[in-house]
């Protein structure tokens, strides 16, 4: 008996032996991005349009435009299941890749986020977290490492509540807002926002909690919609919890106007599964919707040509877009640090450089075929969010709708919050910030 | 061959009571030692120290704890979540509190408050067992996690309630945590911590508080009868358990990942750290380790496995495969051995010692 386990413990070591020892990608003209996906796990539905989205850009780049100025992305996914630590692992795995290592990394979860700040920043590779993770991050002063481009949760909570008003006729005083949200650091983050706007706008705020993964939602929802009764119901919800919250609220009478999520609440998988009563539901959204952009004409070419990697049902998709929008971002942020430190593949603390120097007009926009699908953004060595924008879109029942343009923030007031959060995370981490004078 | 102890005479009560009375044993756990302490860190990578070797040590120090106290106490508990929810916590409020605490010491400090907590959460023990006692240790693990959601005092009023390990040395210019920690600091540092806890665990189970806990294991009445105080055993099974999963919810929190909410700490941490008991070996210092490193690292080693054999398959395959080659095996070792995988071992080397004339 102890012989047969015996073999099985050398099989074990001979693969542990073999895994020691991963070949490394040796190639000259390449830049590697590390991909950390869930294509599995509970929020597989909305992991595989991102990962999808990603993979389908830098494809387009190496094939459309030969690459970045001729040097070819390479990139490998990790399957983190949403998972914090395999997240982390995942990022340790891929980190060292490729002749320069990780040109970028984005988590697509503001757990994972949180735990590779301190990581990355080490490794000096930049993350972009975009439109999620830590808020306050986007004091670069702190937080060299990170970028929050183009809007923040902070942000978001500011440009609801600019919608709302504007729906109620200019003013909300007197209004009741309730909040939905997922009980966990990313649902947390527009609470401290939410509660400053509603002294200065006059409204009665009150939020509700809703445990992971949300789909125990009655008692919530009866409170809402028999006891409360809100002028508006706002959701930070993600997954599942959202197209229960959907249903919940058409079981309660709510309407669906005055319904309004967050940008990761307002996907395709979140509304299907509602089915007709999901109909009239807003939600926040950081990228253009639809495939009216030029650059999907580009994308179909590819994919006619045999070269694309996404499933096709997804293009176009809320959650492809973003991922595209995202990858235009760090291939534009490349292409400014190559006008830097020269056509090759760069470092992580190159690309940082070129991040913070990202400039991108409605005419760079325009040009790269991505008209509609971001709003203009610009970062400097303090500020890292850009001044981007999110609009609102509705759920017609078949596909979302943007229903406004682009909405700005209102950030005199956000910055200062996020120079005083920041410090606290410096002062608990004996941080000294830079100087970006 | 290897284990013919011919030869070995024991003179004294102290060498017929050593840890390792085996001369074999104790060679081959000094090499170990040796090989753990130098060898590792200086020839593995920053990937696998920091994703292979730190977080097995800190869960093996989680399932130390709940070996304790479910494997030598036989109290069933699922708050080990919680309680080393307790422990990060505890220790994020004392390192920023005071921050000129030594790390150790905050660790310690911090282990010591969940001990507290563990024996409050012990006192229904003394009136319910087995599965209704594994119910009340299921409050103690939504009511801590809740505990620590629901009021930002824990997290220093941070907005999104995770807190952030702030740096702290073990040594001048040595940091464990924060930015600055090198991965092989953090391993050096685990392994010392954890392999002195776990040499204090081996010999409490040696002591008599060890063997009035497997006595109220085996038979509370008859343990009773024979002189044994229930409250007195159990309650210090649960604070001494407690203190280790405490000070491993810390490490996890300070060492490991660095920043942590308190969802990271929701049952099924719980479940996983007492699969690892249960797979590694219930009442068994060295099943703990060995279910920590079934349950952390054999997940990871199937995921590295295909692109390591130069496979290449997408990653949601490989993902599946994981998930059912794990399965699978976790049920085939728990038939060829419920005892766990500690008990193989302890056959291994009772089939060498009496190699090549078995009977």
């Amino acid at each position: 008996m102890s012989f047969k386990k015996f073999g099985l413990a050398t099989l074990g070591a001979a693969m542990l032996a073999g895994s020691l020892a991963l070949p490394g990608l040796a190639a000259a003209q390449e830049q590697f991005v590390p991909l950390l996906v869930y294509r599995t796990g509970p929020y597989a539905p909305n992991g595989i349009p991102i990962a999808d989205g990603f993979n389908d850009y830098m494809q387009l780049v190496n094939t459309r435009d030969g690459g970045i100025n001729g040097v070819k992305y390479s990139w490998e996914e990790c399957e983190t299941q949403y998972n914090n630590d395999r997240g982390v692992e995942c990022y340790e795995r891929l980190k060292g890749n490729g002749p320069t290592g990780a040109s970028v990394v984005n988590p697509y979860s503001t757990g994972i986020t949180y735990a590779l700040i301190d990581r990355a920043t080490n490794d000096k590779v930049p993350v972009l977290s975009m439109g999620y993770g830590r808020a306050d991050a986007s004091d670069g002063t702190v937080f060299p490492y990170v970028f929050t481009m183009p809007i923040t949760y902070w942000a978001g909570a500011d440009v609801m509540v600019q919608y709302a008003k504007k729906e109620s006729g200019g003013s909300l005083k007197g209004k009741k807002i309730a909040l939905v949200y997922h009980d966990s650091a990313y649902g947390k983050e527009p609470i401290a926002t939410l509660e400053r706007l509603s002294k200065e706008e006059g409204f009665q705020f009150s939020a509700y909690p809703v445990a992971h993964p949300g789909l125990e939602q009655k008692a919530t929802w009866l409170q809402i919609g028999r006891q409360l009764r809100p002028d508006w119901v706002f959701m930070w919800g993600w997954g599942v919890m959202n197209s229960t919250a959907i249903k919940e609220a058409a079981a309660v009478g709510f309407p669906m106007e005055k319904f309004v999520g967050v940008w990761w609440s307002g996907a395709e998988a979140d509304v299907t599964p509602a089915g007709d009563s999901a109909k009239g539901y807003k939600s926040l959204n950081i990228t253009g919707v639809g495939t009216s952009a030029p650059v999907f004409k580009d994308i179909e070419k590819m994919h006619a040509d045999g070269k694309g990697v996404a499933d096709k049902a997804n293009i176009g998709t809320v959650l492809y877009n973003r991922a595209l929008v995202n990858a235009f971002f760090y291939t534009e942020a490349i292409r400014i640090a190559q006008s830097e430190f020269g056509v090759k593949p760069l470092t992580g603390e190159q690309i940082q450089w070129g991040m913070e120097h990202l400039d991108i007009t409605q005419e760079a926009i325009d040009a790269a075929g991505m008209s509609g699908l971001l709003g203009p953004v610009k970062i400097t060595c303090a500020d890292h969010e850009g001044g981007g924008s999110a609009l609102v879109q509705q759920w017609d029942g078949s596909k979302w709708q943007a229903i406004t343009d682009f909405i700005s923030p209102n950030r005199d007031a956000l910055r200062p919050a996020y120079e005083a959060s920041a410090a606290q995370y410096a002062k608990e981490k004996g941080i000294t910030p830079r100087s970006c004078s | 061959m290897f284990y013919r102890e011919a030869g070995q005479f024991k003179t004294s009560y102290g060498a017929d009571q050593a840890i390792f009375p085996i001369r074999q044993d104790r060679l081959g756990l000094l090499l170990l030692g040796l090989v753990a302490l130098f060898a590792v860190p200086a020839l593995a990578n920053d990937y696998f120290l920091t994703t292979i070797f730190v977080p097995f040590l800190v869960f093996a120090m989680a399932a130390l704890g709940l070996n304790l106290l479910t494997g030598y106490c036989g109290q069933l508990s699922l708050g080990t979540g919680g309680f080393m929810a307790c422990g990060a916590f505890f220790s994020y409020k004392l390192a920023t509190a005071f921050p000129e605490l030594h790390v150790v010491v905050v660790f310690l400090l911090a282990g010591l408050g969940t001990a507290g907590v563990g024996v409050l959460f012990g006192l229904p023990s003394l009136r319910i067992k087995g599965f209704y006692l594994a119910v009340a240790t299921l409050a103690a693990q939504f009511f801590l996690v809740w505990v620590f959601n629901k009021f930002p005092w824990w997290t220093n009023y941070s907005p999104s309630g995770v807190i952030s390990a702030p740096p702290l040395e073990v040594l001048p210019g040595y940091f464990v945590t924060g930015n600055e920690a090198s991965p092989a600091t953090k391993y050096v540092f685990l392994l010392v911590f954890v392999a002195v806890l776990a040499l204090v665990a081996k010999n409490l189970v040696r002591s008599r508080t060890g063997r009035s806990w497997m006595a109220i294991r085996d038979m509370d009445i008859a343990a009773e009868i024979i002189g044994i105080r229930p409250l007195w055993a159990k309650l210090s099974a649960f604070a001494i358990s407690s203190f280790y999963i405490g000070i491993s919810g810390a490490l996890w929190a300070f060492v490991y990942t660095g920043s942590v909410e308190a969802l990271a700490f929701q049952i099924d941490r719980s479940f996983q750290v007492l699969f690892m008991v249960i797979i590694g070996g219930l009442g068994s210092i060295l099943g703990s380790f060995l279910g920590a490193a079934f349950i952390v690292l054999l997940p990871i080693l199937l995921n590295n496995a295909p692109a390591a054999l130069g496979l290449h398959i997408s990653v949601e395959l490989v993902s599946h495969l994981e998930f059912m080659i794990f399965g699978a095996l976790i049920i085939f070792f728990l038939i060829v051995e419920p005892h766990g995988l500690a008990r193989l071992w302890q056959i291994g080397k009772e089939k060498l010692r009496l190699w090549p004339f078995p009977y």
